[in-house]
């Protein structure tokens, strides 16, 4: 297997869609944590305004609650949540200006055609390796809805966080080239 | 006689050794795992859910960020009593164990009426039962909400027989379980009724991987199903290869004649369970 390619956001988002499903990614740099509620307040503030607010044009998501930061760390435990509860709002997303998502679990055909139109891409991180993940959060800063507790949108930046590419900027998915292969094989 | 803040006790105990701390048989499948993973991708998975037990298990942090709900399941002497305010002393020890050791606040006031965190991860999902001799067992679980919901109940004709079994976790599994994080423990309750076949799936992934069934035809049908959900191709973290569980552990029990009754409670690859006994002195 190829070495990880490394790559910073937000000022090097463009390379991620270069890359193949499949590769594994060092992703450094900033993404805003989100998960259920927090879009339920994103896509109203954004169809209040007509634009994405935040300044989330050009960036990445995270599907993710962390659990409370331990005493002098930035953070706490930090990984994927299914990303597929996201998928009915992504495609907006996608098409007002988020470069990347980053879940687990496979997504629906709406997010996987609105990655090849946008050029966004989808990256996998490990479920259940939250400690490791966590240890990778350099810093975090909760940018809105601190109410929302563990769903609040928290602007995180990382070094070298382990994802892989699951829905590439052609719309090439891995999962549905891991279940067709499957399929073969029990054929 | 039992008594609630002695149970408390050991439920506020278990918390955050179980957040921090891989289960031993998971650990040990997840090693033997990696020398038979033939992907390369799938290795690399394995590696790091190894690497993140470590750093979880050295630093105090949690496996996973979601630290779950809390089940806990008293399993009482035959003749002790169920002690007055059990449930209260339950939802103290998940309120004060939570808070103390920084574990993730996940449950909502009311799935649908009210989506507002309590705040303190309570209320405990409390189940009670007896069992032959004295004192009582109670088993503290804290369960992900991802591998929750990729489990399922299914009411087969009884003409479904074993296949049907195999064919309703195969097909659990293919549905949704790229998203309950494998490698998976799987869990399967067959018999019971409709309600009590999802909590016998839930008991099942209590029993260590280690631990075969004592009924030799329970030990070959986990067998059957392992090999039949590891030859789905859909590997750890559901990015391909041969290790998409580690374990499956089935429960039976009687059931109504025209019942076939299944359930299937997927566990996450940092499946986190224990089991205490607690004297009734």
């Amino acid at each position: 297997m190829r070495e990880p390619v490394r790559i910073t956001l937000p000022n090097e988002a463009h390379l991620l869609r270069g890359l193949a499903a499949g590769a594994e990614v060092a992703l450094s740099g900033v993404v805003f944590t989100a998960r259920d509620a927090t879009h339920v307040r994103l896509v109203a503030d954004f169809e209040r305004l007509g634009a994405l607010p935040y300044g989330l044009v050009g960036q990445a998501l995270f599907y993710a609650g962390p659990t409370p930061p331990r005493p002098g760390r930035p953070a706490g435990s930090v990984g994927p949540t299914t990303a597929s509860r996201m998928d009915a709002w992504t495609p907006q997303l996608l098409r007002a200006g988020v470069v990347a998502t980053i879940g687990k679990g496979p997504r629906s055909e709406e997010v996987r055609r609105a990655c090849a139109e946008t050029g966004a891409v989808y990256l996998v991180a490990v479920g259940g390796a939250a400690a490791l993940l966590g240890e990778r959060v350099v810093r975090a800063e909760v940018v809105a809805f601190p109410e929302l507790g563990p769903e609040a949108l928290v602007r995180l930046e990382l070094r070298d966080l382990p994802v892989f590419v699951g829905i590439d900027a052609t719309g090439g998915d891995l999962y549905a080239s891991v279940a067709a292969q499957s399929t073969q094989e029990s054929s | 006689m039992l008594d609630a803040s002695a149970i408390g006790d050991v439920v506020r105990e278990a918390i955050p050794r179980l957040a921090c701390s891989l289960r031993a048989d998971v650990r040990e499948a997840l090693e033997r795992a990696l020398t038979a993973e033939r992907s390369e991708r799938g290795r690399r998975v394995i590696e790091m859910l190894l690497d993140n037990a470590a750093i979880a298990e050295r630093d105090g942090s949690p496996l996973c960020q979601d630290t779950g709900t809390v089940w806990v399941w008293v399993e009482a002497g035959q003749y002790e009593c169920v002690p007055p305010g059990l449930a209260q002393a339950l939802d103290a020890a998940v309120r004060d164990a939570y808070q103390t050791s920084g574990l993730r606040m996940s449950v909502v006031r009311d799935a649908l009426l009210d989506r507002s965190n309590t705040g303190d991860n309570t209320p405990a999902f409390l189940d009670v039962s007896w069992r032959p001799g004295s004192g009582a067992t109670v088993h503290v679980m804290l369960k992900g909400g991802g591998s929750d919901n990729a489990s399922c109940v299914r009411m087969l004709p009884p003409s479904a027989g074993e296949d049907g079994v195999v064919e309703a976790v195969l097909g659990a599994v293919t549905e949704k379980g790229a998203s309950a994080c494998p490698p998976l423990v799987i869990g399967v309750g067959i018999g019971g009724t409709f309600d009590t076949v999802a909590k016998l799936s839930k008991r099942a992934l209590l029993r260590s991987l280690d631990a075969p069934a004592t009924d030799p035809r329970t030990r070959a049908l986990e067998e059957r199903i392992l090999a039949a959900v590891n030859a789905t191709g859909i590997g750890p973290a559901g990015l391909g290869g041969d290790t998409t569980a580690l374990g499956v552990r089935v429960l039976t029990a009687p059931s109504h004649i025209a019942a076939l009754p299944v359930a299937v409670n997927l566990g996450c690859c940092a499946m986190r369970s224990a089991s205490i006994e607690v004297s009734g002195a």
